[in-house]
């Protein structure tokens, strides 16, 4: 391949408990729920009162200091419910579905002569827009601003990541619509993986096409413009994931706002895993009910084990997620002399360990850290499973002072938390390396505007 | 294993804050996560970790130690037979023992001081007690000459902890090698239990083991010690008994030195684990081992006095040459960071090492001189190297500016 690009510096985790390639179904929940938490950064604005009745598609949130950004009801029914926290934090609206969903309607664009601001416009108004995200700061981006490009990642190389070909397959000509409409804002550029085989992906038009290899996380979005065009201050870049170009690409296809998506089951505990077709914002609980192991105590993640967040098995369905996970929790586990045991089950990039003897094995991690918190002792540890050419310790350091212009200089407008996961996980000293660059990041952001 | 946790379980409340002996909850806290991995779970972030710890990280390290500690045993039971002249007619074990006897007071001795330290430090701060200590405590008697008293040991050791570690916030903040700066202060606070030539060799008896007379002709002094002394002319290095010194006898390292740092064969051991683990970086050993090498044979070609004619290899083999390069010069926290910052470092501290070692009329050794300064150096080194990324990445905004 001609532009073939090589990642070589990152880990693969190997988990149990792949996502086996079955779809099914599951029942329409009755309660849904529009979570703030979902969207980093975000001061809502409620719209919709509780006993308005909604269509799948009507405004419920809009973001104070961008009113234009709306955030839409995925299911037609009745507002139960504003829940509010502390200082009156507006936490989630809560929507009872009716037995059938109906859809607000809305006119369909010609793509071939449409400009970007219709584009633009139409996203926004139909509550899609909080799928682009933009780089720097990971925050949805902002409409006004206009981005050098808009990169999507169409494969996904975290630890158990659902395989986006399957998730594609059948929704084709939705993906294509919606990278037609992108295409008219700002160049897209697609990250393929060498051995996709949709030709979907491989011969998706109007956009360019960068094959990548190699391991987590050549499938980070974030790598990928770093590889292909990095950012430099004062740039912005938008990023979509794969499967929300699908539901955006119904929008344009059909003129509704489905929001259904197929979700990955994944995780040591997971009984029976797999994909199931489920709408955003549903209740999860059904696709735990008898399917996970019993007798421990289980962590339930919203996303992967790496990058997603912990949910409680009786939260909502999180709006751009892809894939749940269900790893042991670990608290009841002693090891005993974890500094000089074997340990022969546990996982590790160090060499004290034997797990780089058995590069097959698939591991059952669970959530301990398996460490004090220390200073940052060792080096060079964080910069091999890192590719970027930035120094990663170095940056830390940098955030941790609140020194801008060494963040600047030292680049963090290229990165988000999500490319430190691995860094975080490899760490000797335990550090909280995500949490650290996200409060950087907010801090640059506040500082900056 | 159940009951012992059981047990930590049921007395773990009144160590807590509030409890009866939360004054020692620190203390606790280290036996409890020396026993058992910590099961605490993450709360941001990834969910996952990897199993490595500080705890690993630094047991591989003691670990690695362990064959320069036990040849150095057996080394100082071999030069004490050696000067008293009973070496033939005493066994393998007796020799092992009493070098034994020699060495374990001042390891046990170096833990208690440092330990301790470490211990109430971590308490009064509130901390858990860090594992730095456990490297710096076994490096530190390895680095000693066997005459060294405990007393004056303990002295420079609590200095070190304290004033080289404990003020900069502990294990992972330091700017010195923490051994190194107790080598030092005893260097220049007790010159006489450091250097000349009474020290390397134990003569008299351990716990009433190995009485006897020093033969005739015994001398003390290290070879490079006798670099020193020689004035003119290539150097005829001796073992105490004035047996000409092969590199072969400089390899195997039955010659007088410190504790630990005579043996080539048992620090390449040490070498080989850390290397293996991954946890000493190769770019620093390989190129302290460049630096000196290079930096000898330059001296080699101009060479007017013996320091200067002493063949490269010797200059590695001998000394705390090659351990200093493997445990002294790799520590993560005092030396480069940056990757191309580490070759920058070793070849400037094999330079530095045996610039001092040839050029000083006052120091025959200086592997620990060069470490430490390259210690001090080791920010700067980064700063280049970071400073160069940071231009890199200010000329690419600057292509993608101009394009526009």
């Amino acid at each position: 391949m001609a532009n073939l690009i090589r990642i070589r510096k990152g880990l693969d985790i190997k988990l149990k408990g792949k996502a086996v390639e079955t779809l099914s179904q599951v029942g329409h929940s009755d309660l849904f729920a529009l979570t703030v938490s979902d969207f980093h950064g975000l001061t809502p604005k409620v719209i919709a009162r509780p006993g308005d009745v909604v269509k799948a598609g009507s405004v419920l949130l809009c973001d104070k200091n961008h009113q234009e950004v709306k955030f839409v009801s995925p299911v037609s029914g009745t507002v139960v419910a504003v829940n509010r926290g502390d200082k009156r934090k507006v936490l989630d609206v809560l929507v009872k579905a009716d037995s059938t969903n109906e859809f607000e309607s809305f006119a369909r664009i010609d793509l071939s002569k449409a400009s970007g601001e219709e584009v633009k416009t139409h996203l926004l108004n139909a509550g899609m827009w909080p799928f682009i995200k933009q780089r720097p700061y990971d925050l949805i981006a902002n409409p006004q601003e206009a981005p050098k490009a808009i990169f999507i990642s169409t494969f996904d190389t975290a630890p158990l990541a659902p395989d986006f070909e399957f998730v594609l397959k059948g929704q084709e000509v939705d993906f294509q619509a919606a990278l037609n409409a992108l295409a008219r804002i700002a160049p897209v550029h697609l990250g393929v993986h060498e051995n996709a085989q949709s030709s979907a992906l491989k011969n998706a038009s109007n956009v360019t096409i960068h094959t990548f290899a190699g391991k987590h996380p050549a499938g980070n979005v974030g790598v990928q413009i770093h590889h292909v065009s990095p950012i430099n201050k004062g740039e912005i870049v938008w990023v979509v994931n794969p499967q929300d170009l699908i539901i955006m690409g119904r929008l344009f296809n059909k003129g509704v706002t489905d929001f259904s998506r197929i979700v990955a089951l994944t995780g040591s505990e997971i009984v029976k895993t797999g994909y199931v077709k489920i709408q955003s914002g549903s209740l999860i609980s059904p696709l735990f009910k008898s399917n996970v192991t019993k007798g421990k105590t289980l962590r339930y993640i919203s996303g992967n084990v790496l990058t997603g967040t912990q949910v409680t098995p009786e939260s909502y369905l999180n709006f751009y997620a892809n894939q749940l996970t269900v790893i042991p929790e670990g608290t009841e586990k002693h090891e005993m002399f974890g500094w000089i045991m074997p340990r022969l089950n546990q996982f590790s990039i160090n060499h004290s360990y034997f797990s780089w003897l058995l590069p097959k094995k698939e591991y059952v991690l669970d959530a301990r850290i398996k460490g004090g918190h220390r200073a940052l002792i060792m080096s060079n540890e964080l910069d091999k499973v890192f590719p970027f050419d930035i120094f990663p310790e170095i940056l830390l350091k940098a955030i941790i002072t609140n020194n801008i212009d060494q963040m600047e200089a030292l680049g963090i407008y290229e990165v988000a938390p999500e490319d430190f996961a691995l860094c975080e996980f490899v760490d000797t000293s335990k550090t909280e390396i995500q949490k650290i660059v996200r409060e950087g990041l907010d801090m640059l952001f506040k500082e900056m505007n | 294993m159940k009951a012992l946790r059981n047990l930590l379980d049921k007395v773990k409340p009144s160590f807590e804050p509030g409890g009866k002996l939360s004054a020692f909850q620190s203390v606790f806290d280290g036996f409890e996560t020396f026993l058992f991995v910590p099961n605490t779970t993450s709360k941001t972030g990834t969910h996952i970790h990897d199993s490595i710890d500080s705890k690993r990280v630094m047991s591989m390290v003691v670990l690695a130690l362990i064959p320069a500690l036990l040849f150095g045993m057996y080394n100082v039971g071999y030069q004490h037979y050696l000067a008293i002249g009973t070496l033939p007619s005493v066994s393998f074990g007796e020799i092992f023992l009493f070098g034994f006897l020699a060495v374990l007071p001042k390891v046990i001795v170096s833990y208690l001081v440092g330990l301790g330290i470490e211990f109430v430090v971590a308490q009064w701060k509130h901390e858990e007690i860090q594992e730095g200590y456990l490297v710096s405590g076994m490096l530190i008697p390895l680095i000693l000459p066997v005459e060294c008293p405990l007393w004056i040991m303990s002295i420079a050791i609590a200095f070190a902890v304290i004033f080289a570690k404990e003020v900069f916030g502990g294990t992972g903040r330091n700017i010195f090698n923490v051994a190194l700066i107790t080598r030092a202060f005893l260097f220049f606070a007790y010159p006489s239990m450091m250097s000349g030539d009474n020290v390397w060799v134990k003569t008299g008896s351990v716990f009433g083991i190995g009485e006897g007379q020093l033969v005739d002709g015994f001398t003390g002094a290290t070879p490079l010690g006798q670099l020193m002394t020689t004035s003119t002319g290539e150097a005829h290095l001796t073992g105490i008994t004035g047996n000409a010194l092969s590199a072969w006898d400089m390899v195997v390292g039955l010659i007088p030195g410190s504790i630990g740092e005579t043996s080539v064969i048992a620090i390449a051991l040490g070498a080989i684990l850390l290397l293996a683990t991954g946890i000493a970086s190769w770019k620093i050993m390989a190129s302290v081992f460049v630096g000196g090498s290079l930096t000898a044979l330059m001296f080699n070609a101009i060479g007017t006095t013996p320091s200067m004619l002493l063949p490269w290899y010797e200059h590695i083999l001998l000394g705390g040459f090659a351990f200093g390069a493997v445990f002294m010069a790799t520590d993560p926290v005092t030396s480069a960071r940056t990757e191309n910052g580490k070759y920058i470092f070793g070849l400037l501290l094999g330079f530095m090492a045996v610039v001092i070692r040839v050029l000083n009329p006052g120091y025959p050794e200086g592997m620990m001189l060069a470490i430490l300064l390259l210690n001090l150096f080791a920010p700067l080194i980064d700063y280049v190297v970071v400073q160069k990324n940071i231009t890199r990445r200010l000329n690419r905004a600057k292509v993608t500016n101009d394009k526009k």
